[in-house]
């Protein structure tokens, strides 16, 4: 069972903010798919690898050599707010 | 106080992040490096901007292995990455890349020194490769933040709860600094952050099973301030238990200045951080072969290297321990072994007059134009009786500081040992006139007074006098006469 409370905890793990209407509905169609899942829970898959990925590709690598980084003034551009060259958001510490 | 006042034990484990010395970052091709201007050295993977996809660094993971292999672990043959997700600023793709349930490295050991004299062993659990997150600054009205340390490679590495006391996780992280000093996968610079760590203690009753609940212990930027923190942190624990409240779980920051561990009260929610399988990264697998190969290539270690360096050189083992601190400083008295053959004068001299000259430059040996050639013939010079002890401290000085040999500085400033029995007599006859009353203390018997004159002579001869022989000549006159 998914309680309103799963619903909010979930939404704010992700900053999402709901309105107490969708909180409602979500719980519903959480329900759902927690229960689909529980459905697969169900099937034996001792003798079966876990899949960690979906393509069939192992060992793909870089090589340590260095490539230029953008130009700050191209990437500060994406800054709602800057200062010094370094991104300002909302003070995190108290 | 009462009688059956309670016995505590402690329990630390330790988390240590290495940054490795990889030319570029974890998943991307931006340089590793400190110290550059804010956000210059960054590109749409360490922003984490749409459409842009992390490669794994072929030399992180080889460092990793390296690590691994050197640190006893068992290397898994299946390797993963998964998304640890978290919501803060020093992140902006709003997860770090790590891993989970696949960690490169596991069950490894480390041994640190006893006061018995014998060994503890330490458990390492894991160890994994992750990336580092940005920089901030707190300013008093907002945060700021520096993306050029995102994305460069660490190996968390991992210990069992097995230390018992702050004294054993300072040893711990010691041993641990210097093994991977060996190893040329990171600069272990802890004031850049190229070394940190965390701290989990806890307390429980003497012979409890049972883990007590764990503080985590964080910001600290030395491996003494480790120590003190711990120090703290057990001190106050034990007080909270002894007024009968409970410890709390949490997450506590040493504040340096004030001395004591504080409540680090983040807008950082909870922690779950709802670890998942990395989509971007396919997965690895590590040959035996490969294993093999990073084994047969490590450096020989500084344990051995003790051992081997006290048998083959007998040289103390306080000796051997300070040379072996540095593995270029263990190079350099290897290679003056294979031209002279006696290993205690070259520890004298490598432990002595030459750290003080590498302190007082605070340069390493390989940075001080001092080669193991050079500082033979420096020390044959003495055994020649070319010049005395003290002198060659001098001139060992004076060959920094101008490149040249030796025997070049001998030759210029006229420092070679008077030996000739005539100059040296002249000298005598002066001290025998002025000082009368150490003369009448010879003849009684006093040895010590021997000692006093030659160290007149010394100091009349700035030193070139050669004090062996200002000596014989001492006794052979008023003695023997
Ligand atoms: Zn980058």
């Amino acid at each position: 069972m998914i309680s309103e409370d799963d619903v909010k905890y979930v939404a704010g793990l992700s900053r999402i903010y709901l309105q107490d209407h969708e909180v409602g509905s979500l719980q519903k169609d959480l329900e759902k798919i927690i229960g689909y899942v529980e459905k697969l829970q169900k099937l034996d898959v001792t003798d079966i690898e876990p899949t960690s990925h979906a393509l069939p590709l192992t060992n793909v690598f870089r090589d340590d050599e260095i490539k230029p980084s953008l130009d700050r003034t191209e990437t500060m551009k994406i800054a709602v707010d800057q200062r010094d060259g370094a991104f300002k958001v909302p003070k995190v510490i108290e | 106080m009462t009688t059956t006042q309670t016995q505590f034990e402690t329990v630390i484990g330790l988390e240590v992040h290495v940054q490795l010395s990889t030319h570029t970052k974890m998943f991307c091709s931006c340089q590793n490096i400190f110290g550059e201007d804010p956000n210059t050295q960054v590109c749409p993977v360490c922003l984490g901007l749409p459409g842009s996809l992390p490669v794994v660094n072929k030399k992180a993971l080889e460092f990793a292995i390296r690590i691994g292999c050197a640190l006893g672990c068992k290397i898994n043959s299946f390797v993963k990455f998964d998304r640890k997700n978290y919501y803060y600023p020093d992140c902006p793709k709003n997860y770090q890349i790590s891993q989970f349930d696949k960690p490169i490295c596991y069950e490894g050991a480390i041994d640190i020194p006893t006061e018995d004299g014998t060994h503890k062993t330490i458990g390492i659990t894991r160890a994994h490769l992750e990336e580092d997150a940005g920089k901030l600054v707190h300013a008093d009205d907002c945060s700021l933040v520096d993306y050029n340390r995102t994305g460069t490679p660490l190996l968390e590495i991992v210990s069992e709860p097995d230390m018992r006391s702050p004294q054993e996780a300072y040893d711990y992280l010691q041993k641990l600094k210097l093994i991977l000093s060996y190893l040329d996968v990171s600069d272990c610079d802890m004031e850049k952050g190229s070394l940190r760590c965390d701290a989990n203690v806890s307390i429980r009753e003497m012979g409890a099973t049972e883990f007590g609940t764990k503080t985590e212990l964080k910001n600290m930027n030395s491996f003494k301030a480790v120590r003190t923190a711990l120090e703290y942190e057990i001190n106050r624990q034990h007080k909270v238990v002894l007024s009968g409240d409970k410890v709390i779980q949490e997450t506590l920051l040493w504040d340096e200045n004030k001395m004591m561990t504080v409540s680090m009260r983040s807008k950082e929610a909870a922690h779950d951080y709802r670890y998942f399988p990395e989509p971007d990264l396919v997965p690895f697998t590590v040959e035996q072969s490969t294993i093999d190969e990073v084994k047969h290539h490590l450096p020989e270690l500084p344990e051995p290297k003790l051992n081997r360096f006290i048998d083959e050189y007998k040289l103390s083992e306080y000796d051997a321990t300070i040379i072996i601190q540095e593995r270029c400083k263990a190079n350099f008295f290897e290679d003056c072994l294979k031209i002279y053959p006696d290993g205690k004068k070259v520890s004298n001299w490598l432990n002595g007059a030459v750290l003080q000259e590498m302190n007082a430059r605070k340069s390493e040996i390989t940075d001080i134009n001092l080669t193991p050639e050079r500082l033979v013939e420096l020390i044959k010079k003495v055994d020649d009786d070319t010049i005395s002890n003290l002198v060659a401290k001098d001139v060992l000085g004076m060959m920094l500081d101008s490149g040249k040999s030796s025997a070049e500085i001998i030759d210029e400033k006229g420092l070679a040992q008077v030996s000739d029995d005539g100059a040296l007599d002249a000298l005598i006859d002066e001290l025998v006139n002025e000082h009368q009353n150490i003369v009448e203390q010879i003849k009684a018997g006093k040895d010590s007074a021997v000692g006093f004159l030659v160290g007149q002579a010394m100091k009349k001869s700035q030193g070139k006098a050669n004090p062996k022989k200002v000596g014989e000549l001492i006794k052979r006159r008023l003695l023997d006469g």
